[in-house]
Parts: C-alpha cells; structure tokens; sequence
C-alpha cells in the first residue's frame, strides 16, 4: 500500500501568538515554526504502517516557500520515503491546496492520503474534505481510530455525538484527529539518515492548476480581552457571589 | 441585490438539533430570504420542527434512507445540486463536526471557497472569524461572484426563536449518490443531562479529578444544580470521561452562562473552547494555574473539599 502525507509549516503551537498593532496579520518573523500538530500525527500514522509492512511507500507533500522544506525533513526523519515539496511563495487557501493535492494524487497514485484534521493556523478544517471531494474519492475525517483491510479502511471518528464508524472504499483521504496517536520523538541518527533521502521540487506555475479566487483578508486583531476577574477566600463567598448574579 | 441563504439543519436521532436555529440567526444577521434544506430519513417532524425557526421562510425536506446518516460524501451533492436549482447565494452550516465535516465538501464540489467558523457579519460577503485557536480574529471579504459556502460558529450565536411557521415542501435532486462510504455503527455515550453544547450550566473536570470513578463527584454536583458536564483535553486523553465530552479548540466550543472547571489548569487549546461563557468559575489548586487569568471568578483549593462544600451550600 501506497501513503501519501500532508504536510504544513505552522507557528509553534508553544508559541502565544502576537497580533501586529497595525491590523496586518500575525507576528510570523523570527516565531518558532514547526510542523503542524495533526500533520505529526498523520506521519507517524503512516510510518507505524510503513513499519508494520502494511505500507509499502510512504510520501511526504507539501506546499509553500523554501522554509517548508524543514518540515519535509522533519517528515522524513519521521521514517517517510521521500518528498514532494510543490514551491510558492504565495498564500495557499484550502481551496488552492485541494487542487494541488489532487494533481499530486493523480500523478502517485496512493491508496490513501493522511491529512492532519485540520493547522493550527487559520483553522480553516477544509483541505482534507475539498481534496477527497475534487477526487471523487471518500472522506472520513477525525479520525482516532483506522483499520485497514484489502481495499478497504474502517475508520473510527470522534464526532459531537460520540464515536462514529465508516467503511470506506479505498483509495480515500483520511484526515486524523488528535487521540490516533502519539508522535515519536525523533533521534538523531533519523536526522541525520533524512538529510540524505529525496525532496522533489515543482514548481507551482508548472502543475497547471489554477489558484482559486481568495479569500482575502481585510484585517486581523487581537481578540476583545475578558474584563478581569476576582479571586475568593472560601466557598461561601463563591455561593454568594454566584447567587447575586442568579446564577444557581 | 436581495440574498437567498440555504441553510443545512444539523439533526440527530429525529430531533433537529440546536445548532441550526444558532446558524439561521446567523443568516438573518446577513439578510435576505432564508430557507432551511433537511436531508434525512423520515425527516418530516425534523422538518417540522425547523419550520418554527423564526425568520425561516421555507423548509425543504430531501428524504432518502441514503440520508439516514449523514455522510459528507453522499449529502454534498444533493445540496450543490439543490442551492444550484435555487439560486442560493448563500449556504451556511454550523459548525458542529457535522457541519465540518460537510460544508467544505459541498464547497469544493460547487468549487468555491470556503469560510470556517464565522463569528459575526459585517456584510454579505464580509465576516470575521477566528484563528490561531481564537487568539486572533481575522476580518474576511469572500469572493462575491461566487456561491458564499461558510460554516456558522455557534457560540457566537443564540438560536433562533421557535415563533415562526414557515411552508415545508419535499424536494428532489438529480444527484448521483456515491456507494464507496457506508455507515458502520456510532457508539454513544448514555446521558440523562443537559446537552453540553447548549446547556446554560457547564461542570468541568480536568486532570486534577485524578480518575474515572472521581468523576462522579463532578456528574453529582452538576446534576444537583442541573448542569451538563463537560471535560478539558487531558481528561479524555487520560480515559476519565469519552471524547464527546472534551470542551476547547479541537472539541466543543461552547457558551454557558454559567462555566465551572474543577481541576483544569487552562491550556489555552481548552480555553479557546469557553471564551463566550458568561460565567467562568475556576476552582484548582495551584494558584498559578493560567485559568485564573480568563476565570471572572477563582478560588484556590482541593476540588475534593470545594465539591461537597459547594453541594453543601445549593441544598
């Protein structure tokens, strides 16, 4: 079996994110980037599958400037065989992203594209479902829990109402959530060993797919802060406190 | 130009779900004639039901037992092809993880952008939302020659009110309806409480309740005040509690007017997940927990104490 992994350079998800005062987006110069969180989680799903002989290949994507390029070696210390890195420097939109995703699966041809369930980013939740949605192929998303058989994965879902079972056929677009697993930390001689592996470069303009219209962005603040609070002694005071407002 | 908006009910068991009237006062606020499209199985009480949402003015019911559970890959197409033979403008969702789920299906297959999480309207095409786990919010101006495809961020939300008698009709589509993903099964956890998502009362218990079994010294005291009972990330990754119970980023976002956390510190992918209580009450032992930044209301102590304290003091 063929995996293909996405992956995306995100701001550290230690880092407290700053607003610039003039409303022009999020402080990203000189801010710890790292892979985002979930895409981690779908590496290390494919390389345990890579391990156990379920796969047979597994191939690290993703999209953006030459800084992504760290990322995808991050993936290939992970254990991933090789790398795709398609090359702009523009913004991507999950829409654009899908587009891409699918010239990249038409042209591998995997059994099964692991997506991280959403970035931590810009929250935007879409790239998995638009991808599987321009293949024609299934989705299953937020997934904690994937088996896989002959043609076929049985993919357990965390949603609002408890945990939800799907038979997909294969190939499909599995996007994780945060309880499949837990990422391993990386040694150093896989470090080392994922300096040596391939990382493929195309060039965006050369995939012939058309950037979607944007979505443009007007501007960007810090969210309105919480009046302070106060802190009480004893429980009594609580009860009062919480009484006054009627609040039980 | 005068807007038509489609919005997708979210609906479980029969029962129309919450969320959509929250999406519909969403609609409103961008204006314009707004329709709700249900697509289920015997889905004519849920029909019914999102026909008294008030500003509704038409419900459509596409009933297919294809459409007994709801899966993104066998829904988007009926929708595209329904807003398509309407003329919508606009087709909102909220965004439940059904909602998440679906609308950025619906919105690749009309090949459109898409907007996540709007959490109030500047115009019809103009919205702000959040990002970076609620950290930053971004104003966004979505293309508007095009289909608008957005998913409604409850919390920022009231539903609805059920004062309206809009027309239900049946509907049909021409829709191929793909056969490559099947319902399997949906395990759920038995609960005679308040919904989490819409209870006006939250109890909240992290890491510090220590375990499964201490768990029922938090379900106690909510069911005593009437509260639904929710949990942080750590909680449910620990096995105290199931994973729909998780409240934050990446699980519930909800909006109480009362929140109460016992033994949670406040990672902030949790408290992402509460900035819209009313209320926040934090009870944790360390003082230093970060919390107590956001709670309106803190107070330094054993849960273990407080719990039967507090119980002590609502008899």
């Amino acid at each position: 079996m063929k995996i293909l992994v996405s992956v995306k350079r995100a701001i550290d998800y230690n880092v407290r994110i700053q607003v610039a005062p003039d409303g022009s987006g999020v402080v990203k110069n000189g801010v710890k980037h790292s892979m985002n969180p979930f895409d981690e989680i779908a590496v290390e799903q494919a390389i345990r599958w890579k391990e156990d002989g379920t796969a047979s290949e597994v191939v690290a994507v993703a999209i953006g400037d030459d800084a992504v390029a760290e990322q995808l070696r991050t993936a290939l210390a992970f254990g991933c065989d090789r790398a795709i890195h398609v090359k702009t420097d523009d913004e991507i939109q999950p829409l654009t992203a899908a587009r891409v995703f699918k010239a990249l699966a038409e042209r591998e041809s995997p059994d099964l594209f692991l997506m991280g369930k959403q970035a931590i980013d810009d929250d935007a939740n879409q790239t998995g479902q638009m991808t599987a949605a321009k293949l024609n192929w299934p989705q299953a998303t937020f997934a904690s829990k994937i088996e896989l058989a002959d043609g076929t994965a049985e993919v357990t879902r965390e949603i609002d109402t408890g945990l939800e079972t799907l038979s997909v056929d294969l190939p499909a677009v599995v996007t994780v959530d945060l309880r499949l697993n837990e990422p391993r930390y990386l040694k150093l001689p896989n470090i080392m060993k994922a300096k040596k592996k391939p990382i493929e470069a195309l060039v965006f303009d050369e995939l012939e797919v058309a950037a979607a219209t944007p979505i443009e962005t007007v501007t960007t603040k810090a969210p309105p802060k919480r009046a302070g609070g106060i802190m009480v002694e004893t429980v009594d005071e609580l009860v009062a406190k919480l009484k006054e407002k009627s609040l039980i | 130009m005068s807007h038509k908006i489609l919005v997708i009910a979210d609906h479980h068991d029969g029962q129309l779900l919450d969320a959509t009237g929250r999406a519909v006062t969403c609609a409103a606020d961008i204006g314009g004639d707004i329709d709700v499209l249900v697509l289920a199985h015997d889905g004519q009480a849920i029909a019914d039901a999102a026909a008294t949402l008030a500003g509704v003015s038409g419900v459509h019911l596409i009933d297919n037992a294809a459409n007994e559970h709801p899966m993104a890959a066998v829904l988007a197409p009926q929708i595209v092809a329904f807003a398509d033979n309407g003329g919508y403008s606009h087709v909102l969702g909220p965004n439940t993880t059904f909602g998440k789920d679906l609308m950025p299906r619906v919105a690749a297959l009309a090949d459109v952008a898409m907007v996540t999480d709007v959490m109030a309207v500047h115009g019809p095409y103009e919205f702000d939302r959040p990002i970076y786990a609620g950290n930053a919010i971004t104003t966004v101006r979505a293309p508007e020659a095009q289909t608008l495809v957005a998913s409604v961020r409850c919390a920022s939300y009231g539903a609805a009110e059920k004062t309206g008698s809009a027309s239900v009709a049946a509907a049909t589509v021409e829709a191929e309806l793909p056969s490559h993903t099947r319902f399997v099964g949906l395990e759920q956890a038995e609960s005679d409480r308040p919904d989490l998502q819409t209870a006006p009362k939250v109890i909240s218990g992290g890491r510090g309740v220590g375990s499964e079994e201490n768990f029922r010294i938090v379900y106690d005291f909510a069911d005593k005040i009437g509260a639904a009972v929710g949990a942080s990330r750590a909680a449910v990754d620990a096995g105290y509690v199931p994973n729909d119970m998780q409240v934050g980023q990446t699980g519930k976002i909800i909006s109480p007017e009362l929140y109460m956390c016992f033994g949670i510190s406040g990672a902030i992918q949790h408290l992402a997940g509460i900035k819209d209580a009313g209320t926040i009450v934090a009870i944790n032992k360390d003082p230093e927990a970060p919390i107590f930044e956001l709670a309106d209301i803190g107070l330094v102590g054993d849960l273990f104490e407080i719990i039967p304290a507090l119980d002590a003091a609502v008899s």
